[in-house]
This record gives structure tokens, C-alpha cells and sequence, in this order.
């Protein structure tokens, strides 16, 4: 039922934008422009995205907002910063806007020089990431044989290793830096990459085109990065996008556990560790960390799944269905009037009709 | 008969794999300066006399591929080498702390495998319900936690108010099941769920996917053709056929899940062999790390060969050859 009402929209809007545009001349319009168009119709995803916006510039500014308030990230302050048993203070008192940590420095300056080392951890592990990823899994599709079998059981390896338990052995043998936790995450993230560019390059490789390149002379190198890479940045680009929260999960854990950022440096895994000492007297040290956190990840997680629907030509009718709808009962509603959406849907038949007889 | 081949056949490059992951870690370790783990051992103040008799003593002076010797020599009859600073075989140490893994592996695992495919189920056969909806943004929820944040926040605030509030059936550490059914789920319980919840997400979601996918089959509308009962067509036909990639995804989960334990052992103080890797971490305590590494290695090639032919059971198509 709702799937029909869906396509008598998208008709009647079809039918609308024709007669609107007349003659105008059809304009082209990129796979690109076309995923643009419909992740920006959709609110979720954009709220998402401003979020990221925001979290980035915060991080960005992180040591502006440590002037505007005065309280430098790593400055402990015994006597404003505590209550009399030691203790932190908390959100809005002497003037620390999220409270104060264990030793009386300022969260919330605290938390936001958190952000830099998890948003950089995330973006940059995702990008190396998935340059490895996709040039390991182009080889394997592309050459397959004894190439493939080699790259895809050391991808399944990678897969299926317990990467903390690793990640607690390089912690004892180089000890934890942030260089570690970038080597390490990057490590753990290509294989899954690589698993679907393998996957699509298989399919690929078979089309038509490629066959015409090779016809042309194009060597394996010029096919590989030529013509099909460009056909698989979309899906790189919504696996990226999702890769981006697991590492600012993954880097939290390591420091929480300890293996990873090391005090006085803050990120939110160690602080969160620190917390846990205090949830009874600071729930402020306990919360405020982990909803950055949280909201950090959700909003890349539903980016994510933003860029992937907006990806599916599919997805458009729906929002062009649910455009219509809204839009109509809306001024169904406006009119005060419920029969007037019948009225309108009356008249359309009514119209085309009229349209057939002439 | 084809079964025994198939097993000796996993088992033999189950054993190639662990081989494999001892000797990287075996010698991974030897990046590191032998002279830094004996002066950790002799403490600070130690006399380079005292930190020479260290390394005698912990075997580091004799030649790499010795001691390799000694080490593959070792692990092969059963014996993970000694703890540098109590002296204690690893083995012992390892065993001791099992239970608790094991109890938390398995309730976690039952746990997020009931509420994720109920959950995926009931959302895929009423798609976008409310109740679809919002297990969607649980869901969705669920995958941007760290485990160790559920685990914090419920001791924050389900545990602690509880328990200042005299209600003392949750706890954290560990109590075997040896001291009573109640106990042992009140020390269990947290670290259950909190374990469970980060799986179960990623289980919802790709159950949920899978069946909506297989109800549009064809051979769902055979089934339903036919007059069979609703209940029969999502259990019998679309149910069954959908569990397959729940599986595959099992088996790839199985080092992941490790990671959690480490994880949730650390938060909830269980003391498995988790948080004492973690602790052996601190210490520089070589032997025990690569005893749990090794140990892990050896669960994720039995849990993989378990998973492979539950899906040879599940899935008729699938040969086990």
C-alpha cells in the first residue's frame, strides 16, 4: 500500500517538474553531485555532519578556548579547582564551565585537547588506512592466483587476530606512545578494507571497459588505478567513513587500559580511566568524557550510514516521495481543511483527465 | 569418515597458526633491549653486578636462537616458561585465572546472541515499526560505545546506587559458581551485559539485514504459497537461511571478542587472564604476555574450526571436504 502511494507521488512529481521545465536543456549531473544532493536532503546525516564540523573546530581551537578561560590543559588548581576534601568541583563552580578533574584542572579544556589526539588518531589512521587497504585489495583482485591466495589469508589473519592482545605485546616492547597507537591501529584497519576492494575489484575486472582498456594497451598498472579505482571510491568512502569511529574507540580503550596516551596528556580514554575513581563524588568527570566520546562516534557512525543510503539511487524516490507527502499535508493542514488533500488528489485526476481528452 | 579427515586437516594448520603466532611474538619481543627487562627485574637501585646476575638468571644472555630452542621446546610439552618475578609457571598462573574468562566468554556469548538475533528478528518482520525504529538507534548506539564506558557508566549508576543503598546482589570481582547460583550471577551479571551489548548491536544489525534479504526470496512466497503459518516461514525457511552469515561473522569475531574480554575483566575486576596480561603489561612481564597471546591464538583456531562446521550443519550447500 505504501510502496504504491510512493510511486503515485514520484509520478505526479515527475510529471510536475516536466511541465515546469518546459524546454529548459536536461542538465548533467555527476554520480557525485547526485550523492551530494540527497545526503544534504536528509536531516540526520547533516546534523551529523555539522556535528563533525563542530567537534573538528573545537579540537582545532582547543588551546583558544584554554586562553579564553584562562586555565592552561596540564594547570592544576588546588585551591579553585577542589572542595575542601580534595575533591573536583563541579560544572559552573569558579568559573569551570564542565567542573574540574582529580587534580583540579579544567575538564572541559581538558576534554577538547582530548578531541585533537582522537580525531587526529581517527582521521589520520583511517586515511592510511585505506590507501593500504585498497592498493593490497586491488592487487589481489586484479592478479588473483597465488598473489590473492597469499594477500587474502594474511588479510584473514589480520581479520581474525585479537588485536588488544597484540596491542598489549607492542605496548611492553616499544612502550606506549602515540606513534604505536597509530602503527597499530592502521595495522589492524586495511585488512577489512582490502576484503571489499578484493571483492568489488573480482567484479570489476570482468566489465566490459576494462576489457576495451586492455584492448588499448593499457598496462595492469594504468587499469588498476585508471579505471576501476575510481569506480570503488564510493564504497571506500562509506567504509572510511565508518572505520573513522571503531579507531577513536580503539585508541579510548588502549589509553584507558593504559597502553595507549599517557598521563598529563588528556584523551578521553585515559581520563575516563581517572574517572572511574570518582564516580561517587564527580559524576561530571565520569559523563562529560564519555557523551564527547559517544557523541564523537555517533555522529560519524550515522554520517556513515548517511553516505551509504545517499549512495543508493534507490533512496532517492523515497525522499522525494516523503517530500511530496509532507508537502501536502501540510497545506492540508494549513487550509484547516482535511478534505482538501483529497481535493488536491481529486483534481490531479481530474486534470489528467481533461489531459487525455485533449 | 570424511568428518575425521576434514578435523585432523584444520588441526594441523590450526597448529601452523599458532606456530606462527608464537614465533612473531617470540621474537617481536627481542626488539626490545634485554638490559631494560633485567633492571626492571632487579629494581632501581640494582648494581650492574646485581642486574648481570639478572640476566643470567632469566636466560637472556645465551644466544636468541637458543633460548628460541628452549622456548619451542618448552610450549611443546605443555610449559609457557616462568613468571620473571614470582618465579611461578605461567601455565599455573594462566590456569588459575581461566574461570572467570570462561564464565564471561560464555554468558556473554549466550547473552548477545539471544537479545541480538531477537532483536534483528523482530525488526526485520515488522520493518519500520516503532519498534524497528528504535532498536535501529540502539543499535546504532550500541556500535559507538567503547565497552569500557557501558561498563563504567553501570557501575557509576546501577551498581554504586545500589549497592550504597544496601542492595548487595550485584558485585564486582569474582565469586565461582562453587559459592552459589545467586552470587555468581550477581558478580556476573554486569560484565554479561556489558559485553553482550557491544556485540549484539553488530549481530542485530546484520541479522535484521540478512532476513529482510531472504523474506524477499522466492521461495518465502512458495512457502507462503503454500499455506504454511507465518511463524513457519520466518523460523524454518527464512530464519535458518539467514543464520549462515551470522556465523561467518561469529568465527571472524571470535579475536575481537578476546579484546573485550581484556576489556571488561579491567573494568569489572574479575581478575581473568585478561586484566592479568594487562597487569603483566606494567611489569614487563614477558612470559605471561606471550603465554596469553598464545593462548588466544590457540581459542581463535578451535573457536573458527567449532564455527565452520556449525555452518556445514546449517547451510546444505556447504561440503565439508
Amino acid at each position: 500500500m505504501s510502496l504504491n502511494t510512493d510511486l503515485e507521488f514520484e509520478a505526479h512529481q515527475v510529471d510536475e517538474a516536466q511541465n515546469r521545465g518546459g524546454n529548459a536543456p536536461v542538465q548533467g549531473r555527476t554520480q557525485w553531485q547526485l550523492t551530494w544532493r540527497r545526503l544534504r536532503s536528509d536531516k540526520v546525516s547533516m546534523i551529523a555532519l555539522a556535528v563533525i564540523v563542530i567537534m573538528v573546530l573545537l579540537a582545532i581551537f582547543a588551546p583558544a578556548v584554554a586562553a579564553l578561560t584562562h586555565h592552561p590543559v596540564d594547570f592544576p588548581y588546588p585551591v579553585q579547582g577542589e572542595n575542601e576534601d580534595g575533591n573536583p568541583v563541579g560544572p559552573g563552580v569558579n568559573g569551570f564551565i564542565l567542573g574540574t578533574d582529580s587534580t583540579g584542572r579544567d575538564l572541559l579544556v581538558r576534554i577538547l585537547y582530548g578531541a585533537r589526539i582522537s580525531l587526529f588518531v581517527g582521521i589520520v589512521t583511517t586515511l592510511i588506512a585505506s590507501v593500504l587497504g585498497v592498493t593490497v585489495g586491488l592487487i589481489a583482485g586484479y592478479f588473483g592466483g597465488i598473489i590473492d591466495t597469499v594477500l587474502a589469508r594474511f588479510t584473514d589473519a589480520v581479520l581474525a587476530f585479537p588485536y588488544i592482545v597484540l596491542a598489549l605485546a607492542l605496548a611492553v616492547v616499544f612502550g606506549p606512545s602515540l606513534t604505536i597507537i597509530v602503527v597499530m591501529i592502521t595495522f589492524f584497519s586495511w585488512a577489512g578494507i582490502a576484503r571489499i576492494v578484493r571483492g568489488q575489484t573480482l567484479s570489476i575486472k570482468e566489465k566490459e571497459y576494462v576489457e576495451a582498456a586492455r584492448s588499448l594497451g593499457a598496462g595492469p598498472f594504468r587499469i588498476m588505478f585508471f579505471d576501476i579505482l575510481p569506480n570503488l571510491l564510493a564504497p571506500v568512502l562509506v567504509i572510511g567513513t565508518l572505520y573513522i569511529p571503531n579507531a577513536v574507540v580503539f585508541e579510548s580503550t588502549l589509553s584507558y587500559l593504559g597502553l595507549g596516551v599517557q598521563p598529563p596528556t588528556p584523551s578521553w580514554g585515559n581520563m575516563l580511566a581517572d574517572a572511574q575513581n570518582f564516580y561517587q563524588v564527580a559524576w561530571w568527570y565520569l559523563v562529560f568524557p564519555a557523551a564527547a566520546l559517544l557523541i564523537t562516534t555517533l555522529a560519524f557512525n550515522l554520517l556513515g550510514d548517511g553516505i551509504r543510503d545517499a549512495m543508493d539511487p534507490r533512496t532517492e524516490k523515497l525522499i522525494a516521495a516523503r517530500k511530496m507527502r509532507r508537502r501536502l499535508t501540510r497545506r492540508a493542514v494549513s487550509k484547516g481543511n482535511k478534505e482538501a488533500l483529497g481535493g488536491l488528489v481529486a483534481s490531479g485526476t481530474a486534470a489528467a483527465d481533461t489531459g487525455k481528452k485533449g | 569418515m570424511a568428518i575425521v579427515g576434514y578435523l585432523i586437516r584444520r588441526l594441523l594448520t590450526g597448529l601452523v597458526v599458532v606456530w606462527l603466532v608464537a614465533t612473531l611474538t617470540f621474537f617481536l619481543f627481542f626488539a626490545r633491549p634485554v638490559y631494560t627487562v633485567a633492571r626492571q627485574v632487579a629494581g632501581h637501585a640494582a648494581t650492574p653486578q646485581v642486574i648481570q646476575q639478572a640476566i643470567t638468571n632469566l636466560g637472556l644472555n645465551q644466544p636468541i636462537m637458543t633460548q628460541y630452542w628452549h622456548f619451542l621446546n618448552n610450549l611443546v610439552h605443555g610449559n609457557l616458561g616462568y613468571s620473571y618475578y614470582t618465579g611461578e609457571s605461567v601455565d599455573t598462573m594462566l590456569k588459575q585465572d581461566l574461570p572467570p574468562t570462561i564464565s564471561l566468554v560464555i554468558g556473554g556469548m549466550v547473552l548477545w546472541l539471544i537479545v541480538g538475533l531477537s532483536v534483528g528478528i523482530i525488526s526485520a518482520t515488522r520493518a519500520r515499526s516503532v519498534f524497528d525504529r528504535v532498536a535501529s538507534i540502539g543499535v546504532l548506539v550500541g556500535l559507538s560505545m567503547p565497552a569500557f564506558v557501558v561498563g563504567e557508566l553501570l557501575i557509576g549508576f546501577v551498581f554504586q546506587p545500589l549497592y550504597s543503598h544496601g542492595f548487595h546482589f550485584f558485585n564486582t570481582g569474582y565469586a565461582g559458581i562453587t559459592s552459589g547460583i545467586g552470587p555468581f550471577f550477581g558478580h556476573m551479571i554486569l560484565p554479561w551485559i556489558t559485553l553482550a551489548t557491544i556485540q549484539a548491536a553488530v549481530y542485530t544489525r546484520l541479522s535484521r539485514g540478512q532476513l529482510l534479504e531472504t523474506m524477499g526470496e522466492d521461495y518465502i512466497r512458495t512457502a507462503r504459497a503454500k499455506g504454511l503459518s507465518e511463524r513457519r516461514v520466518i523460523f524454518r525457511h527464512g530464519v535458518r537461511a539467514a543464520l549462515t552469515p551470522v556465523l561467518s561473522q561469529l568465527g571472524v569475531d571470535m579475536g575481537q571478542l578476546l579484546g573485550g574480554v581484556v576489556v571488561v575483566e579491567a573494568v569489572y575486576g574479575l581478575g581473568g587472564i585478561g586484566q592479568v596480561s594487562v597487569e603483566a603489561v606494567d611489569q614487563d612481564n614477558l612470559p605471561v604476555i606471550i603465554g596469553f597471546v598464545i593462548m588466544a591464538a590457540i581459542f581463535v583456531v578451535i573457536a573458527n574450526i567449532v564455527v565452520d562446521l556449525l555452518y556445514a550443519a546449517l547451510d546444505p550447500r556447504v561440503r565439508i571436504t
